[in-house]
C-alpha cells in the first residue's frame, strides 16, 4: 500500500470514532492525570489489513528458523551455562507481555483519543502473540534441550519463586493503579521505551553467542513491533505534558518508573548475560557497555533529554546513579551471587565460573576479584552433595541480604541500605528511592495532593517470610522443585548430569532450618536494630582468602 | 598514497562455536524425559498447544500464586479480583476456548480473511462491479453498512478490548482480546469498502454514513444500546449483553438475515464476500461465549444463581436490542429488490437466539415475545 493511500486509508478508519451522546464507556481504571487541554496526537499508522499479514510474515520465518534448528541440532551447540538461566527469563517474560496486552483498555480509558485507541488495540494483539510466541519458544527448549527439568514446571515455578516475584513487577506495574502511571508510563516511556533494548536486543546477541540463535530470532520478531508501541507511548506523553496539573504526576511517575525498570530489568538481565555467557572475549561489550550503549545513549540522552525542552524534569541523578550502581557498585555482579547463593530454591541450575571468567570479569569490571572471586570459588568448592550444605549454610563470609520492600531484589549495595517503620512494620530498602518509592509515590497523596488513583504496595512483599522457620526440604518439595524421581532437586549449583552423586536430593537439605531476615528485623529492639543496621551497611561481605 | 601495506589486518572477532552434546536423551538423569508442562491438568490426554501457551501465564492465588498480588489498585485489590463480575464459577481455569486461538490461528486466520476481501474488491475493480449497483443499492449500502461499521468499531475498542482486561483468567481474557482484533479488523474492512466505492463511484456517498450513525432515526435506538453497553462495569455482564444478546438480535438481524441475503438480487455479490468475513468471526466468537457461560449455567455450587442473573441480563438487554431491531424495520424497504420482509428477518433471528439460550441453558425470557 501506498503512502498515499495508506494516510488516506488512515483517516477513512477515523471516521469510525464517534462522540457518544446517550452513554459514555465505562471508567474501569481511573487515572489523577488530566486530559482536557490535550491537543490530539497521532501515533504510528497501522491498519489491520495491512497488519495480519505482516505479523504472519514475521510468524513464517520464525516458525522456519524453529523447525531448522531442530532439523539441524541447534542443541549439540548450546551452552548450558545460558540455556540454564532461560528457565527463569521465559517463566517470567510472558507475563509481563500479556500484562501489556491487559494494560491497553487502561490507556483507552484514560486518554480521549480515538487515534490512540486504535494504536492501542493492535499493540494488544501484538501482546498476545509476544506472550504465545515467547510460551512456545520455551516449550521447543523443554522437548530438545538435554535437561527439560525447570522449563517442565515454569509457571507455578514463577508464581511461587521468590525471582519470579521480582519479575512480576515488571507485569503487575502495567496493569495496576492509575491507569496513565501504569500502562503509559511504566509500561511504555520507560519498560518498552528503554529497557526492551537489554531484553530483546542485548540478551538475543548474547544467545546467539552461546550457539542459540531461537531467542534471537523470536524476541528480534518481538522487538520489531515496539517501536509501534513506543510511538503509542510518546503520543500519549506529550498529550499529558500539555496541562501542568499533570507535571508533577509525571515527575514523580518517571523517578518510580525508571529506578523500579533498572531495579528489575538490570539485575535479571546483566545476570543472563554477564553470569550465562561463556563468551570471554575481551572485545565482547560487557552488560554495562550494552547498557551505556542501548539505554544510556539510544534512550536517556537521545529520548528523556529532549523532553526537557516541554519543561519536564528528567531524573538525571537517577540515571547516573543506576549507572553508578552498574560500574562502580558492582549491583549485577552481586545480584548474581545471590542468585547463586539461594540456588537450592531456585528452579534452574547455575554454572559456577571458572579462571577464564574471572579474568574477563576483572578485565570488564576492575576489582571484580577481590569482591567475589574467593567466593565463587567456595561456590566450585561446595558444588557436590555429601560432605557440606548448599553454600548459604555455609560459612564464607556472606552474609545473607535483606529484600527491599519496594523492588523486592535484596538489599546488595549494603551502604545504601534504608530501614525504617512503615505502615506499623520495621521494612529495609535497597535505596532512598525505594523508600520514596513506598513511603511516598504510592500514596493516596502527593506533595499535597489527592492521588486516588496511585496504586499500592500489596501482598507477601519478602518471600522468605512465606518460609520462616521452615525446614528447607520441606519448603523445596512443597515448591514442587523436585525431580521425577521424587527426591532429586531441580536446581544444581553445577552443569553434572553424568554421575548422580554429584545431583543433591532432598536428603541434603533436611535438617536446614530457614529463617526469614524480616521477621528477625521486626523482632528486633531499637537498639539492637540500630546496631544491626551499621553493621549491614559496613559489612562489605566478602569471602576471607 | 595510503600506507597500507604497514598497516595492520583488522582482526575479526567472533565468538567459537563448541559442541556441547546439550541434546534431548543425550544422557539420563532423573527428569531427563519430563517434556510436558507438569503444571495443569489438559483437558485431554495431551495438552494442546493452546493450553501449553495460556494456561497460567496469567497466575492466580488461588492456584500457584504464592506471594499474592503485589500491586494493589488505590480502592481495591489488584491482580483480576473475580468480584469484577457478579457471575461465579467453582473454577474459572475450566473454561477453554474451543477455537484455541494463540499467536499462530490469530495471524493465518485473519490474514486469509485479509486476502480474501483484497482478492475480492481487486475482481470487483476489474470486473467493474460496481457499475451494476443501481441508485436505491448505493444508497443502502453508504448510510446503513456504513452506519454499522460505526458499531463494530465501538465494540472492538470499548467492549471486547476493555473486558480482556477484567476476566480472571488468560484462558478469558485472550478469547476476548481475539474477539476485539476480529471487529477492528471488520470494522476497518467495512470503512475501506466504503473508501472504495467512493472512489469507484461518482454517485457513491462516502460521508452519509456518519450523519446517519449520529443522527438517523432507525439507526439511533441501534447506537444507544451500543453506547449503553460500552457503559456497563460488569465485564461478564457486558460479554454477555454484546455476543448473547446485542448480537443475535441486532448484529445477526442485520448481517445475515439482511445484508447477506438481499445483496445478490440486487446486483451485488462483492458485500456479502466481506459481510460474510464478519459473520464467520461472529460464529467463531460466539463459540467461545456460549463455552463460557454454558459452564457457568452448568456450575455444580453456582449454577442456578448464575442462570437467575443471566435471566436478569435478558430482562435487561432483550428489550432495548428489540427496539433497535424494530427501530430498524424501514430499512428494508429501502433497496429496489425487496426479497424477504422484516418481519421473516426477525423471525429467523428470534429461532436461533432462542436456540442458543437453550444451548446455554438459559430460558427464553418474556420479553422476546413483546
Amino acid at each position: 500500500m501506498s503512502r498515499q493511500s495508506l494516510t488516506k486509508a488512515h483517516n477513512k478508519i477515523t471516521e469510525l470514532s464517534w462522540e457518544p451522546t446517550f452513554a459514555t464507556p465505562a471508567t474501569r481504571f481511573g487515572t489523577d492525570y488530566t486530559f482536557e487541554k490535550a491537543p490530539k496526537k497521532d501515533p504510528l499508522k497501522q491498519i489491520m489489513r495491512s497488519y495480519f499479514p505482516m505479523e504472519e510474515e514475521k510468524d513464517n520465518r520464525v516458525f522456519g528458523a524453529m523447525d531448522g534448528a531442530i532439523r539441524g541440532n541447534m542443541f549439540r551447540q548450546v551452552q548450558q551455562r545460558w540455556l540454564e538461566w532461560q528457565k527463569l527469563f521465559l517463566s517470567i517474560i510472558p507475563f509481563p507481555e500479556i500484562s501489556a496486552a491487559r494494560a491497553m483498555p487502561m490507556a483507552i480509558d484514560a486518554v480521549p483519543n480515538p487515534e490512540i485507541h486504535n494504536g492501542l488495540a493492535v499493540q494488544m494483539i501484538d501482546e498476545v502473540r509476544h506472550s504465545t510466541i515467547q510460551m512456545n519458544l520455551k516449550k521447543l527448549y523443554m522437548n530438545n534441550y538435554i535437561d527439560p527439568a525447570g522449563f517442565d514446571i515454569t509457571e507455578k515455578a514463577f508464581a511461587n519463586n521468590y525471582a519470579g516475584t521480582i519479575g512480576r513487577q515488571f507485569g503487575e506495574g502495567f496493569i495496576t493503579g492509575d491507569a496513565i502511571t501504569a500502562a503509559n508510563i511504566y509500561l511504555t516511556v520507560v519498560a518498552e521505551t528503554a529497557f526492551t533494548n537489554t531484553l530483546f536486543v542485548a540478551m538475543p546477541d548474547e544467545a546467539a553467542a552461546n550457539g542459540d540463535y531461537l531467542l534471537p530470532t523470536v524476541f528480534h520478531s518481538v522487538q520489531s513491533d515496539e517501536s509501534r508501541h513506543i510511538s503509542n507511548g510518546y503520543s500519549i506523553l506529550l498529550m499529558a505534558l500539555a496541562d501542568e496539573r499533570n507535571r508533577p504526576l509525571l515527575e514523580r511517575d518517571l523517578r518510580y518508573a525508571w529506578w523500579n525498570n533498572h531495579c528489575v530489568v538490570d539485575a535479571a538481565i546483566g545476570t543472563f548475560i554477564e553470569y550465562g555467557t561463556k563468551d570471554r572475549r575481551k572485545d565482547r561489550e560487557s552488560y554495562a557497555e550494552m547498557w551505556r550503549r542501548w539505554i544510556y545513549d539510544d534512550y536517556y540522552r537521545s529520548y528523556l533529554l529532549p523532553l526537557e525542552k516541554y519543561g519536564l524534569v528528567i531524573p538525571h541523578d537517577l540515571v547516573e546513579e543506576a549507572w553508578n550502581r552498574i560500574t562502580n557498585k558492582f549491583y549485577v555482579h552481586r545480584v548474581a551471587q545471590f542468585f547463586a547463593t539461594g540456588w537450592p530454591v531456585n528452579y534452574w541450575r547455575i554454572d559456577g565460573m571458572t579462571d577464564a571468567d574471572f579474568e574477563w570479569f576483572e578485565d570488564k569490571y576492575p576489582g571484580w576479584y577481590n569482591q567475589f572471586g574467593k567466593w565463587w570459588e567456595a561456590y566450585n568448592r561446595l558444588r557436590y552433595p555429601g560432605r557440606n550444605k548448599p553454600i548459604a549454610f555455609e560459612e564464607v563470609g556472606y552474609e545473607y541480604p535483606h529484600r527491599c520492600w519496594t523492588c523486592m531484589v535484596p538489599c546488595l549495595v549494603r551502604e545504601d541500605l534504608v530501614v525504617d517503620k512503615v505502615d506499623d512494620q520495621w521494612r529495609t530498602y535497597c535505596s532512598e528511592t525505594c523508600a520514596w518509592t513506598d513511603k511516598v509515590a504510592f500514596r493516596p497523596e502527593y506533595e499535597g495532593r489527592e492521588t486516588p488513583n496511585m496504586g499500592r504496595l500489596t501482598g507477601q512483599r519478602e518471600w522468605e517470610t512465606l518460609h520462616h522457620d521452615r525446614d528447607l526440604a520441606d519448603i523445596v518439595k512443597d515448591l514442587g522443585y523436585v525431580r521425577d524421581d521424587g527426591k532429586t532437586l531441580i536446581p544444581q549449583p553445577h552443569l553434572d548430569l553424568d554421575d548422580p552423586k554429584k545431583l543433591w536430593t532432598l536428603d541434603d537439605l533436611r535438617g536446614i532450618r530457614f529463617a526469614s531476615p524480616n521477621v528477625t528485623l521486626n523482632e528486633m529492639t531499637d537498639s539492637e536494630r540500630e546496631e544491626w543496621a551499621a553493621a549491614y551497611r559496613a559489612n562489605p561481605n566478602v569471602t576471607a582468602a | 598514497m595510503a600506507n597500507s601495506a604497514t598497516a595492520a589486518p583488522k582482526v575479526r572477532s567472533f565468538p567459537k562455536v563448541e559442541f556441547t552434546d546439550s541434546e534431548a536423551g543425550a544422557l539420563e538423569f532423573p527428569s531427563s524425559k519430563s517434556r510436558t508442562y507438569n503444571y495443569f491438568t489438559p483437558a485431554k490426554l495431551r495438552a494442546t498447544v493452546y493450553e501449553d501457551v495460556t494456561v497460567d501465564v496469567q497466575p492466580d492465588p488461588e492456584r500457584h500464586l504464592s506471594q499474592g498480588w503485589i500491586y494493589g489498585f488505590g480502592d481495591g485489590p489488584g491482580g483480576y479480583p473475580q468480584e469484577w463480575t457478579a457471575a461465579k464459577s467453582s473454577n474459572w481455569h475450566a473454561f477453554l476456548d474451543p477455537n484455541e486461538e494463540w499467536e499462530q490461528t490469530i495471524y493465518r486466520n485473519n490474514s486469509a480473511v485479509v486476502r480474501q476481501v483484497a482478492l475480492c474488491l481487486e475482481n470487483a475493480k476489474r470486473a467493474g462491479a460496481y457499475g451494476n449497483w443501481n441508485t436505491a443499492w448505493q444508497k443502502f449500502i453508504a448510510s446503513n453498512l456504513g452506519a454499522w461499521m460505526h458499531a463494530e468499531n465501538g465494540m472492538a475498542l470499548h467492549v471486547f478490548t476493555s473486558i480482556q482486561r477484567s476476566g480472571p483468567t488468560n484462558m478469558i481474557n485472550t478469547a476476548v482480546a481475539v474477539n476485539a482484533a476480529h471487529k477492528m479488523r471488520f470494522a476497518q474492512d467495512l470503512a475501506l469498502f466504503n473508501l472504495d466505492l467512493s472512489e469507484s463511484l461518482d454517485t457513491f456517498d462516502g460521508s452519509v454514513h456518519k450523519q446517519v450513525w449520529a443522527s438517523a432515526e432507525e439507526w439511533q435506538p441501534t447506537r444507544k444500546v451500543v453506547e449503553e453497553l460500552t457503559a456497563v462495569g460488569d465485564w461478564a455482564e457486558l460479554l454477555f449483553g454484546t455476543n448473547v444478546v446485542f448480537e443475535q438480535l441486532v448484529g445477526q438481524l442485520f448481517r445475515s438475515e439482511l445484508v447477506m441475503q438481499i445483496a445478490a438480487k440486487n446486483g451485488d455479490y462483492i458485500t456479502p464476500t466481506i459481510v460474510g468475513t464478519g459473520e464467520h468471526d461472529y460464529s467463531r466468537d460466539l463459540g467461545y461465549t456460549r463455552a463460557l457461560f454454558r459452564l457457568l449455567t452448568r456450575d455444580e455450587k453456582f449454577g442456578e444463581s448464575n442462570r437467575e442473573l443471566f435471566g436478569r441480563w435478558l430482562a435487561k438487554w432483550v428489550p432495548p436490542c428489540l427496539d433497535a431491531a424494530h427501530a430498524l424495520q424501514p430499512i428494508w424497504s429501502q433497496p429496489a429488490e425487496k426479497t424477504l420482509t422484516f418481519a421473516d428477518s426477525l423471525g429467523a433471528t428470534k429461532e436461533k437466539f432462542t436456540q442458543l439460550l437453550e444451548e446455554i441453558g438459559l430460558d427464553v425470557p418474556k420479553e422476546l415475545e413483546k
